[in-house]
Parts: C-alpha cells; structure tokens; sequence
C-alpha cells in the first residue's frame, strides 16, 4: 500500500487552529428540480497540499460537490473560496482548478500531446514553453514514447495517464478527480493508487478525490470525508475514521463491524460500563467523554479485535458464546461467522499464521470471543 | 479405453449432428456463407448500376439515327461477316465545343456548391440547437424538419411559384405593408433556383448532422470549459471539428443531387439559369438526341463523381487520423 511521506507539519494542517484552509466549502448546497437535494448544506475546508477524499455510495452527493468546485454546476446556496477568494460565480474557464474526468474525456480528435496542451494553449503562451511543458508533463506519467497516439489507440490505464497529464498541465492550484481509478483492472488499479500518491507528493498540487471504493480513499488520502444522501458524516484521517467511526452508518461503511446495542450501566474512571443484551456480561471499554446512565448506544468492534477464547473470562466482561456459522478463506486471514447465543451474527478475523486448511475452528464449533477494553468504540445507537 | 457396444449408435448420432452443425456453420461463418453475403449486394449493383451505365456510355459512342432506338449500333456485322466495331467520340467533342453545355456544366456546379454553403450555414445551427435539446422536444423538432416530405416533392417546388410570382402571395404582402410600389420580380431568377435547391435540401443537410451533434460526448465540452476554453473557442476547437464527418456526409446529399437538378430550374429559373439537368432534359425529350444526352449523363456522371471521391478521401483522413 502506498505510504506517504509528508512533511508533519503540512500534513496536520487541520489540527492547527491558526492555519488558513486553502480551500473554504461554506454551507453549500445544490437543489436539482426544486426539491432534490443533492449536497444539502455542506462546509469543508481543505489545506494546501492535501490529498483529500469524498467518499460515499452512489448518487450521496459527492460527483455534484466535485462539479461546484470545478464550475461545471452551479450551487444553489453558499459559498466556496480559494485563498480566500471567492469562485462561487466563476465560470469553469476562469477558475484556477482543473478536474479529472471519470470517462477521462480525452479529445478523440487530437493526439495525446494535443490533448496535453490543450489547456495550455488557452493561455496564450509560446510554442516553446507549451511544448517544454507538454514533454514534462508526458515525462511525469511516462506517457513520452506515446505522444503521437490518438486516444483510441491507447489502453485503459495509458488514457488514465494522459487524462492525468492533462489536467496537471496548467498547474492548476487544485486537482479534482472524479473516480480516477474506477475504470481500471484491480491490478492496475493498485499499482495506479502508488503512482498517483507519488505525484501528487511531487507536484505537491492539493488533490480532491470522490471514489466509492473505501480501500481506495482508505491508502491514498490524508483525510477524507464520508458523504450520504448530499451530508458529510464525518471528516478524518482514514485511521480517525476506521478506528473512531461517529456514528453507526460511517462504521458500517468502511470495513466491516459487529455492533453490540445496549444503554450506559455506569462508570469507572475512564472506563464505561454498557449493558447489552447482545452480550452476556458487561461491556466495558475507554471513552474519553462521560455520558449519562441510561443513554441508548451501541459498540462498534472490528472483526480483527475479537479474539478466540478458551473459555468465559473470569470477570464475566466483553464476550460473548456461539456458533461457527461460516468460515471466509482469505488468505492471509480467516473470517469467521459466529451465531451468539443472544441471536447475534458476530464476525471475527484470525490471522492464519500457520499454513493448514483449515483453521483451528471448523463448522458449528462452540466458541467463545472476547476483546479488549480498548478495542470498542462507542457511537450513539 | 474399450469401447462398449452400447456407445456406438450414441457416437454415431453425435457426429450426424456434428457434420450438420459444420454445415450451418459454414453457411453462416464459413466461406459459403461470406461469399453469398458479399455476392448479393455486388450482383444488385452489377445488374442496377453498372449495366445502365455501361449501356449508356454505349448510347454515348454512337450516333443519331432514324430508327427504333434512335441511334447507330455499336456492333454490326458487315456483309462479310466481320464484326465492326463503331465508336464515335463526336458527341463529347462536340460538347466540349458548344459553350452551352460547358456553362451549363460550371453553372450547374456553381448553384450546387452555393446552395451546399448555405444549406450548411443554416442546417448547423439548426441541427446542433435540435441535438441539444430537451430528450422530449428533440423528435418533434426532427418531425418537423422531416415533415415537408410527406407532400410531394414537385407539390412544394410549385407551391414556390404561387409564393414567389408577380402576384404572389410574398409581393401581395410586401405591396400591402407598403414596402414595395411595384412587384418584385422573384420568379425565374438565379434567385429563386438558390432558394428553391436550399429549401428542398434542406432536410438532408440537418439529419446527418443532428445524427453527429446527438452522438458527441457532452464531458468533452465541459472538460474544454475546465481547461480554460471559453465556449465559442471550445465550439471551435472541439464541436465543430468533431461533427466533420457530418459536415461531410450532409454536404455531398446537397451537392450530388443539387448538380443533376432538373426540376426546380425548370420550374423556378429563368432563361439565364442553365443547369446540366435541364440541358440533359431537352436533348433527350426536345432533340431525341439520345448519344448527346448519354454523353451529357456520362459527363455529368464525372462531375458529380470528382467531387464525391474527393470528399470521401478527407473524410477518410478526418476520422482514421494521420496513423503512424
């Protein structure tokens, strides 16, 4: 998975509170036919540099945020600023920010370095620096030995390079790119999440990306925000978003989790006690904020933090008994379904450190599963 | 493996079935089949198009003659008994001498590639305002550009007369709004030919390019805005390039036809407003001069011919692109 070396300071802009954003999304909204609402007053604000995500199902709102930043729609309410500048009203073609288009829209008319240096023509600047430009710019995706092509006689992943090149040829201030690996094979499309990490560090160009794929928004972004029905539900790095989900619908997005409902018994010091008839005993785990006895909730657990028990823990907290429903092979991992007693389908990941078959567990075993205080989360129910 | 005698007939029936799928299939996917396919329309071109332009450029090599058909035979056999083979070039010298068939000719491509820019100047933004259109709106304006085909065609070419004459209906209006004392003087003129060719060919200018126009990807033009294109520019750069082919198709429906027009100067022109057709028209009708008129349509046949290869070559060049 791409790593990214960013500077520290760049990258915890967010958490600074006198850093300027870059870019200021303020309570916009876009009403499509009067009533549908397809981003529903949303406030963002992104810093220089950042590789940021929208991120959500189809048809949540985040293609139609994209086009409000590129100008191609236009909001129905509020306001969006670069460097304090407000592009609210600009037309597409004025704006200091250029977009990757999800079918690449590559001029078909054109060979690849046309394509390239389409944008640049636009601006009036001599023969020679276009053609520098276009020739780094090919360099840059390794699309040199190609420039004479025409669209259509280039592959998938070699159009996705051009459409690329493209669009960073202005240099424009922001990048926005709309499902820009949707189109490919998995293969490519990893290897592609590497590549378009690494340029993004080089040309240091702060990125937007909108993708339905969380795994994608999950190794290549430095925050990202999950969007549903035109809302953000929230906004963090991918490891504040997987290992702190604010709420059940983020949880269930991203990854997989088991979700134990129940109500605030008391607590102990740092520790909250929840009472669930999901689980047989207490369930007790860190929160950092306290909250009143009897307050609905529900605990989000990742398969990967459950454990496989020899038997009940002796203070009787965090598990619970079943069945070994169905087992998942994944390789590296088994995941296991287990039917709790209290008629809950819990998911449970083992690594296969050992190279068998099957796992220690088979069919319709009894198990026992417990976890850690630290491992749960608690998100309102 | 030992063969079972139970399996026999079974394998037997397997391979009957076999042989008769190979059969179809080489009907359908095998040379057979590819040599019918390809057969069919050749053998109708063969006996439809090239065989009555053969026996016209026969008619053409011969002379006039008082007989049934009125002209020379070709092949003849002499009292003894050779074949004699009679091939006369005087009809296309003497249209190359006679000015009337010469400025016929050029006139006749001058209308036809006048009425093509016009019906282009008009038909383009006609058929790119239909193409982007609401979905609903967009086949009921295509029914009405369609819908003047649904009276005949010679109908509307004299419907144009009772607009255009002395006391027509366009005069009548003119005098009584006060704008004109005096009729114009609109019919039989180059005038009214231009207007007559345009308006009739109009159709056939709009629908290859609406066909162009609907089909383009409407991102290319939103990517152009988000490079910095301005939309007129992204009109030229982008839109107007891509619906060449279009442009291409819809001006050759215009031109060939508009070149061997015979009605509408007919009808329409006046007597300065010669076209092939016409000339065509009276050789064959008024002089029963059929090797004349076979050389005029042998003639006419390269003049329309010329221009359609050398549009077929640029629009061959447009769309496989300059492949290296």
């Amino acid at each position: 998975m791409p790593q990214t070396r960013r500077d520290p300071a760049v990258l915890e802009a967010w958490q600074d509170p006198d850093a300027r954003p870059f870019l200021e999304i303020r309570k916009v909204t876009k009403v499509f036919d009067g009533s549908t609402y397809a981003v529903d007053d949303v406030s963002l604000s992104i810093f220089k540099g950042e590789f940021f995500s929208l991120l959500g199902a189809s048809g949540c709102g985040k293609s139609t945020l994209l086009r409000m930043l590129a100008g191609l729609e236009r909001s129905s309410q509020g306001q969006i600023l670069i460097e304090g500048q407000d592009i609210t009203r600009l037309p597409p073609y004025e704006r200091p920010v250029n977009m990757m288009f999800q079918s690449y829209a590559l001029f078909p008319h054109m060979t690849v370095e046309q394509n390239v240096a389409f944008g640049l023509k636009q601006e009036r600047l001599s023969a020679t620096v276009i053609r520098d430009r276009v020739g780094e710019m090919l360099e840059l995706v390794h699309m040199s030995e190609y420039a004479r092509r025409r669209p259509d006689q280039l592959s998938g992943g070699q159009r996705q390079r051009v459409a690329l090149a493209r669009s960073l040829a202005k240099q424009p201030k922001l990048l926005l790119l709309d499902e820009p690996l949707a189109a490919l094979d998995r293969k490519l499309r990893e290897r592609t999440q590497f590549e378009l990490v690494n340029i993004q560090e080089r040309v240091g160009t702060t990125f937007i990306m909108v993708t339905h794929d969380q795994e994608e928004a999950m190794t290549m972004s430095s925050r990202l925000a999950v969007m549903d029905a035109g809302r953000i539900l929230q906004i963090g790095t991918p490891s504040e978003i997987y290992e702190y989900p604010g709420n059940r619908f983020v949880a269930e997005f991203i990854g997989a989790v088991n979700l134990f409902e129940g109500r605030v018994a008391g607590s102990e010091g740092d520790l909250l006690i929840i009472q669930s008839d999901a689980a047989p005993g207490e369930i007790v785990l860190y929160h950092a904020h306290p909250l009143t006895i009897g307050t609905p909730v529900a605990v989000a657990l990742r398969p990967e933090k459950l454990r496989v028990l020899n038997g009940p823990p002796a203070d009787d907290r965090n598990w619970v008994r079943g069945q070994v429903r169905e087992i998942g092979y994944l390789g590296d991992v088994s995941v296991y379904h287990v039917g709790s007693e209290q008629g809950m389908t819990v998911q449970v990941q083992v690594t296969n450190r050992a190279r068998r078959t099957a796992g220690p567990l088979t069919w319709d075993d009894t198990v026992c599963l417990g976890w850690d205080t630290e491992s749960g989360v608690v998100i309102p129910a | 493996m030992t063969a079972t005698p139970g399996a026999e007939p079974a394998s037997g029936t397997s391979s009957l079935k076999r042989r008769f799928n190979r059969g179809v299939k080489s009907l359908t996917q095998g040379r057979l089949g590819r040599v019918f396919v390809i057969a069919l329309p050749y053998a109708w071109l063969l006996l439809f198009l090239l065989l009555p332009i053969l026996i016209v450029l026969k008619i053409s090599f011969g002379e006039i003659a008082l007989a049934s058909p009125p002209y020379s035979p070709m092949l003849q056999w002499a009292a003894d008994r050779t074949l004699s083979i009679q091939i006369h070039f005087g009809n296309y010298a003497f249209l190359w001498q006679d000015p009337l068939y010469l400025s016929a000719y050029l006139n006749s491509l001058k209308v036809a590639a006048v009425s093509t820019v016009i019906c282009l100047l008009i038909g383009y933004p006609m058929a790119y305002g239909i193409a982007r259109a609401p979905a609903g709106w967009r086949i009921v304006l295509l029914m009405l550009v369609i819908l003047p085909f649904w009276t005949s065609f010679l109908i509307r070419v004299y419907a144009w007369i009772g607009l255009l004459q002395g006391n027509g209906l366009i005069n009548h209006l003119l005098l009584s709004v006060g704008l004109i004392d005096q009729p114009l003087t609109l019919l039989h003129t180059n005038f009214a030919v231009y207007l007559g060719i345009v308006y009739s060919y109009l159709p056939f200018m709009i629908l290859p390019l609406y066909a162009t126009l609907v089909r383009m990807d409407l991102t290319l033009l939103e990517a152009a805005a988000d490079l910095g294109s301005r939309p007129w520019k992204a009109f030229l750069t982008v839109t107007l390039p891509l619906s060449m082919p279009g442009i291409i198709a819809g001006s050759l429906l215009v031109f060939i036809p508009a070149i061997g027009e015979f009605v509408i100067p007919d009808l329409l022109g006046g007597p300065d407003s010669l076209m092939i057709g016409k000339v065509l028209w009276t050789e064959f009708f008024s002089n029963r001069d059929w090797p004349v008129a076979a050389a005029v349509a042998i003639a006419m046949l390269l003049l329309i011919l010329i221009p359609l290869l050398l549009f077929q070559r640029i629009g061959e060049r447009e769309t496989t692109g300059n492949r290296q």
